[in-house]
């Protein structure tokens, strides 16, 4: 029986949690304080033997990452955090850096200080305003205690911390069209190679990390790698946040070791919403394949959730019961992603305006008999032959929809999803509509 | 005469070739190959859109996947997951590639990618401009599905945009490849179109609640900043000249009606680009289309000639494409030495002026008792020219004035009709400001000189030099080759000017900031005669690094001492030389001698050697001696009467350093024979005019810059004669034999003209004169010519007339607040004959220095002041309530 490790989540509940004071009296840059005085080099050793792996997604080793840098040349490097959170479903860093932004900061000056950055970014879906405001005070605060900023703790060591609000784009999370959007471009992905270590922000070596991720690194340091590495299954090490959300009875963020399981979190978050049963789910938003009531034991560790068919991810676990129309949750995700494809590659942009348009038909009941078959085909031909991630991800829900639920959207050729599964039923609280 | 190369910096490090196989055929190409290049090499096309050889790989369009795999460390082969775009990765040893021929994967993955470009391409093939030509057609036809599975509803879009007045948009057709913007931003540097929007919009035309990605022109209105962003269709613009069927103003062009009015830049111009035809040609479907050309043709009917173009000195490749008579449009040519694939919009869209309504169709003589031309037959015209000059020959004698716009074989004919039947070396093709300084300079290190500079080696020099030149103006492809250079970390281009324009910002150049008339000091101080101050002594080393280029532009004729000190320079610094002159003509006349000291090949006319051995090449017993006079020279014996008679080619009175004084001249001449395409304003002094070809309808050489001979071949079947022809009936009616019936017969002389070994002309050595102080209220003129503007090779283009600057008065924000003017508000500037009066524009540049384009609309600088660059000028404020 697996239990919850609050670990970036710990003082979320702590009075003023988001202020310097509290994070202090919580050991807060204890870690900073450490690593300062450490060789860089030992510090990316550590992260890389914690066996941390990005949070942001594609659960890349961090460590790893950070050593691809090219050796110093005396140029500038950086280091970018993403906090571009925008995935349908996923909701782990905005309350993060709501609740506690220092952690964050900490683990920037720690990651900085051991990439060789003078100069780190903080990339911050431009939406959330209020969080906006919180990392630009926690900056404020870090900066006045010395902790950032020029000579920091008398080291000689600079360190600046810039917050940049986005303009609310969801390709601007993926690394390469943040980094362009950074630079004051056109947020399109970048042709790699060269890769960000290589030639990220204004063509020099950065690293790009999620604010999860880089957040994790404080408590590495401060309680080491054996602790760490307590935590999670082999290839799976550490904790993260579970952000459960949907047809739950206690919506939220579940901090847990990696390796729980999904019925685990369900039971702590009371199991499906009173009188109601598991539909499906999605292990990591919109952009994995959704997984249904079989996969309840499905271990969260990325290398299990593979094995099952989906991908890990983000730990954005959506619920859905049984008066949710997949069709129609199924057509929302393509709207978004149709929505937010930037329009550089001809399969997303043309595909997902496709897809959209047999969607919306087949939740009216007004699709054709071959249209099936043409979602599966027009998704096929977008998945693996787009530009970026993006456009897979558009792919994605449509697949294993219809792999699970195929009857459902054959039901679209003659019923309106609407009828199937009133609508009003679905909502996860009243009043809510459509 | 042969092109010899004696350029040593073409030597490239060999590339290590590799090795891979591509539908089981073995490709060897060198490393950094793209796959789809090598798939190029042994016949395989990959289907594509994005990719452009000359644009950086996008990977945008995908339509270019094919199935690769790799082998690991220990060999095995490991194929990716998903099939690649061949347009972005490189070939790599042992990799094996499945195309569409060989891997149902990557077929499939390529027919998905064409069905999408469809899925919102309209069905306009029948009316589109593209429609025949177009790769998008082609790779629907070939790898295509023959029906649609797409039912719902297109994405539309208002159509056209208008761009700029040449070029229009239609959002629909485009398949967002982005090589129009690419090409903009990587080759021309020109962004004036870019990507906006995001992503695939809103089915319908209407309520995109995010505009679409589309590619546009900064417009508020259709990027939706303004709430009036309206985009329904426009009234199409109207125009007096011609008429509707019910008698109003008819529709200017066939233009349905844009959207938007044309924003202009800072600079004073609409918000275009001298390249932006290019984009029209690598757009990959009809989404980009000329205001000329739109709905005129269609590509099947064409006929397609290859030719040089006209209106540079680069020669440029172009292709012609002409329908039972008459040209359509002009295409870039693709010629990797010279042009690449690119050409400037001068290049492209100027080529009314060959059909234009004063075109010469047939002699004309002036009657005796009305004072009026009148057409006659060739015979009679001939005869009376033929008896003109020899009565002038009999008298004070001939003179010639050829211009700088015939080919080789023309220029050649000029040059021996000069000397054996006229018998005189009075004869200067240049018909812009000049010097016997520059014909010295000229004869000392451009003739005779062979292929030396070449394009290839803008690309490559480590430092370009430019004086007096500059290149996007004057020599489009040459500024599209620094560029490239530059952006490639190769070459730092520096430029001696009076301010850093729009080009040379573009060539991201280090301005050696330099008032006209003081470039003498500066050459010299750069060339270490005079002490080099503080501020050029990097230069100065720099300059003397290898591999130096310096490219000098006509301009500097007017500068005394310039080009005897650019002659010190250029030696002191060991540096190659280049002359980039701007007509397409003028170097093929230093290399034939359409100088009074020059002969053909670099034969100084004053030594009797070089006379003896030109003598013997054209049969003659001797060549006249007498040093010959150059232009100001001849048109100053003119007016006095110490010439008798004029035989003048194409040129045109506004360039020459003083128009009135040609008119002056002309009129007291006794006798004007005119060689020329198109009626002039010196035909109205001519006693006989001889119509001559225009370039279509003839074939022939030019001598670009370079020295590289550029031939091309007749468009049209013509009874047309070229100058060489005309000058050779004429001297058949005074009993000589030119010798220059056919090309064959012109080439066979000319190549005996190679290899000169005898002494040449002395590198001119001209002190500079002090440059004159300047009297309260003065400032000194700088101007050039612009590459649009009212030249007569533009005429009768006004959709390329509108992409040029708006002529505006450029001077320092100083000089501007000293005279209470604000950007916009109107300058007059005085001159000895007259005011021209323009916009302001600040810009930064020296105080005492105005700048005007030299002969745009409003701006004839040198007919209106009587003045010409160097001169001091007066600025006043004009009255704001005239002005307004
Ligand atoms: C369309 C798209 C959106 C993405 N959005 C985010 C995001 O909002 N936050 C994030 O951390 N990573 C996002 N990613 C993943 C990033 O590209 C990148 O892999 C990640 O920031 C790396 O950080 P990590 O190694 O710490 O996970 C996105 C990727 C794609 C393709
Ligand atoms: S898949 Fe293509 S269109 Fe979609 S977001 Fe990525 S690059 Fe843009
Ligand atoms: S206008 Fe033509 S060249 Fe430009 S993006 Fe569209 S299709 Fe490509
Ligand atoms: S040609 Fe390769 S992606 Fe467009």
């Amino acid at each position: 029986m697996t239990t919850l490790a609050p670990i970036l989540s710990d003082i979320w509940d702590a009075p003023r949690s988001w202020t310097l004071a509290t994070y202090t009296e919580h050991q807060g840059y204890d870690a900073w304080r450490k690593a300062i005085h450490t060789e860089p080099a030992e510090l990316v050793n550590a992260v890389k033997d914690s066996g941390l792996r990005g949070r942001g997604g594609a659960g890349f080793p961090t460590g790893l990452k950070w050593s691809f840098l090219p050796a110093p040349d005396g140029g500038p490097r950086y280091l970018v955090v993403n906090a571009d959170e925008s995935e349908p479903g996923t909701c782990k860093d905005i309350p993060l850096m709501l609740a506690n932004p220092h952690s964050l900061i900490e683990g920037v000056a720690i990651t900085s200080f051991a990439i060789g950055s003078n100069h780190a970014f903080i990339y911050l879906r431009g939406e959330v305003v209020h969080v906006y405001r919180r990392l630009l005070a926690a900056v404020r605060e870090a900066r006045e205690a010395g902790l950032l900023g020029q000579n920091i703790l008398g080291t000689g060591y600079d360190l600046e911390v810039t917050v940049h609000a986005g303009a609310g784009a969801y390709i601007c999370g993926e690394e390469t069209a943040l980094l362009d959007s950074l630079e004051g471009r056109r947020g399109q992905p970048r042709l790699k190679p060269p890769f960000p270590a290589v030639a990220g922000l204004y063509a020099r070596p950065t690293v790009v990390n999620n604010v999860e991720s880089i957040a994790s690194v404080p408590t590495i340091i401060r309680n080491g790698v054996d602790w760490f590495t307590s935590m999670g299954t082999e290839k799976s090490k550490g904790h993260g946040l579970f952000s459960l959300s949907g047809h739950v009875a206690k919506p939220g963020q579940y901090e847990a070791p990696l390796g729980i399981t999904f019925r685990e979190l369900l039971d702590m978050a009371g199991g499906v919403r009173d009188g109601h049963s598991l539909k499906f789910w999605t292990p990591g938003g919109s952009s994995t394949p959704i997984l249904t009531a079989e996969h309840l034991d499905v271990v969260l560790d990325y290398e299990s959730v593979g094995a099952a068919g989906s991908m890990l991810a983000t730990r954005a676990l959506q619920v859905f019961d049984e008066t949710t129309s997949v069709v129609r949750c199924v057509s929302r995700w393509t709207d978004f992603y149709q929505h937010e494809s930037c329009g550089k590659c001809t399969p997303c942009r043309e595909g997902t305006f496709w897809l959209k348009q047999i969607l919306h038909r087949l939740e009216a009941g007004k699709g054709t008999e071959s249209d099936v078959d043409l979602l599966l085909d027009v998704a096929g031909n977008i998945e693996g032959r787009s530009f970026c991630a993006l456009g897979d991800a558009a792919a994605t829900p449509i697949k294993s929809a219809i792999k699970y639920f195929r009857e459902e959207f054959e039901q679209g050729v003659h019923t309106p999803a609407w009828e199937l599964f009133p609508y009003e039923a679905n909502a996860a609280f009243s009043g809510a509509t459509a | 005469m042969t092109a010899t190369t004696n350029s040593s910096s073409s030597a490239v490090a060999p590339v290590e070739e590799i090795t891979l196989t591509i539908d089981g055929l073995d490709v060897s190409v060198p490393k950094g190959t793209l796959v789809i290049r090598a798939a190029e090499t042994v016949g395989i096309q990959i289907p594509r859109f994005c990719d452009h050889p000359l644009l950086k790989p996008a990977g945008a369009c995908r339509q270019c996947l094919v199935d690769i795999a790799t082998p690991d460390r220990e060999g095995n082969l490991r194929p990716m997951p998903k099939p690649q775009a061949s347009c972005t990765i490189e070939a790599t040893p042992g990799m094996v590639v499945n195309t569409q021929h060989t891997s149902a994967v990557a077929e499939k993955a390529q027919r998905g990618q064409i069905e999408f470009l469809l899925v919102n391409h309209p069905l306009d093939c029948p009316v589109c401009d593209k429609g025949g030509e177009c790769p998008l057609q082609n790779q629907a036809m070939s790898n295509g599905s023959a029906t649609s599975r797409f039912v719902d509803i297109k994405r539309t879009f208002p159509k056209p945009i208008k761009i700029s007045t040449q070029i229009l948009l239609d959002r629909d057709r485009c398949i967002l490849c982005q090589r129009c913007t690419r090409f903009s931003a990587e080759i021309a540097g020109d962004p004036f179109i870019d990507l906006q929007g995001r992503g695939g919009g809103a089915p319908g035309g209407h309520g995109h609640g995010l505009p679409a990605q589309q590619i546009g022109r900064f417009d508020e209105a259709i990027l939706e900043y303004t709430p009036s962003g309206d985009q329904g269709p426009v009234e199409s613009e109207r125009t007096g000249d011609v008429v509707g069927p019910y008698g109003q103003a008819g529709v200017l062009s066939s233009v349905a009606g844009s959207i938007g009015g044309a924003l202009e830049d800072t600079s004073g111009r609409p918000f275009a680009s001298y390249f932006s035809g290019n984009t029209i040609q690598i757009c990959p479907v009809g989404a980009l289309t000329s205001a000329a050309y739109r709905f005129r043709s269609r590509p099947f009917d064409l006929v397609s000639t290859a030719s040089i173009a006209e209106h540079d000195a680069c020669g440029s490749a172009i292709r012609i494409d002409h329908r039972r008579g008459v040209v359509l449009r002009r295409l870039a040519g693709d010629d990797p030495a010279v042009n690449e694939e690119w050409i400037t919009d001068k290049d492209r869209f100027a080529f009314a002026w060959q059909t234009s309504s004063d075109v010469l169709t047939a002699p004309l003589v002036r009657d005796e008792e009305t004072g009026e031309l009148v057409p006659t037959s060739w015979s009679e015209a001939i005869g009376l020219a033929a008896d003109g000059l020899r009565r002038a020959g009999d008298g004070a004698g001939a003179a010639a004035l050829p211009g700088g716009r015939l080919t080789l074989e023309d220029a050649y004919a000029w040059s021996k009709f000069t000397r054996t039947v006229l018998g005189t070396n009075d004869i200067d093709f240049r018909a812009r400001v000049h010097s016997a300084e520059e014909a010295d300079f000229l004869a000392n290190r451009v003739a005779g000189s062979g292929l030396d500079v070449t394009f290839g080696d803008l690309e490559r020099a480590p430092r370009v030099l430019l004086v007096g030149l500059e290149p996007e103006e004057e020599a489009g492809t040459v500024f599209l080759r620094l560029r490239k250079g530059m952006l490639a970390g190769r070459v730092q281009v520096t430029t001696i000017a009076p301010l850093a324009t729009r080009g040379s910002t573009k060539l991201r150049a280090e301005l050696v900031r330099t008032a006209p008339g003081e470039e003498p000091s500066v050459l010299d101080a750069l060339a270490g005669v005079t002490g080099t101050p503080e501020h050029l002594a990097d230069l100065r080393a720099a300059l003397a690094e290898p591999g130096t280029v310096v490219l000098a532009g006509e301009r500097l004729a007017g500068v005394p001492g310039a080009l005897s000190a650019l002659d010190r320079l250029v030696s002191a610094a060991g540096a190659r030389f280049a002359w980039v002159p701007r007509r397409a003509g003028d170097r093929g006349a230093v290399e034939v001698g359409l100088l009074p000291g020059l002969l053909p090949g670099g034969r100084p006319t004053a030594e009797a050697e070089a006379r003896v051995d030109v003598a013997s090449v054209w049969g003659v017993s001797e060549l006249p001696a007498a040093p010959g006079r150059d232009l100001t020279g001849i048109l100053d014996a003119a007016t006095a009467g110490e010439i008798d008679a004029l035989v003048v080619g194409g040129i045109d009175l506004e360039d020459l350093p003083s128009p009135a004084q040609a008119e002056v001249a002309l009129a007291a001449a006794g006798f004007v024979v005119q060689l020329e395409v198109r009626r002039s304003a010196v035909t109205q002094h001519a006693d006989i005019v001889l119509p001559i070809a225009p370039t279509t309808h003839k074939s022939g050489t030019f001598l670009n810059w370079e020295g590289r001979p550029r031939p091309f071949g007749q468009v049209f079947t013509t009874s047309a004669l070229t100058d060489a022809r005309v000058l050779g009936m004429l001297a058949d009616a005074v009993g000589v034999d030119l010798g220059t019936r056919t090309l064959e017969d012109i080439h066979r002389e000319l190549a005996e003209f190679d290899g000169w070994e005898g002494p040449r002309t002395a590198a001119p050595a001209v002190e500079a004169t002090p440059v004159p102080a300047l009297d309260a209220g003065q400032v000194r003129l700088a101007t050039w010519r612009l590459m649009l503007d009212s030249g007569r090779g533009q005429d009768g283009e006004p959709h390329l007339a509108g992409t040029a600057y708006r002529p505006v008065a450029l001077l320092s924000p100083a000089t501007a607040a000293t005279l209470g003017l604000a950007e916009g508000d109107r300058v007059r500037v005085t001159g000895p004959d007259g005011d021209i009066v323009l916009p302001v524009l600040p810009t930064p540049m020296g105080d005492d220095v105005v700048w005007l384009p030299q002969h745009s609309p409003g701006s004839s600088v040198h007919r209106t002041l009587g003045a010409t660059a160097g001169a001091a000028v007066r600025l006043t404020a004009v009255d704001a309530e005239v002005a307004r």
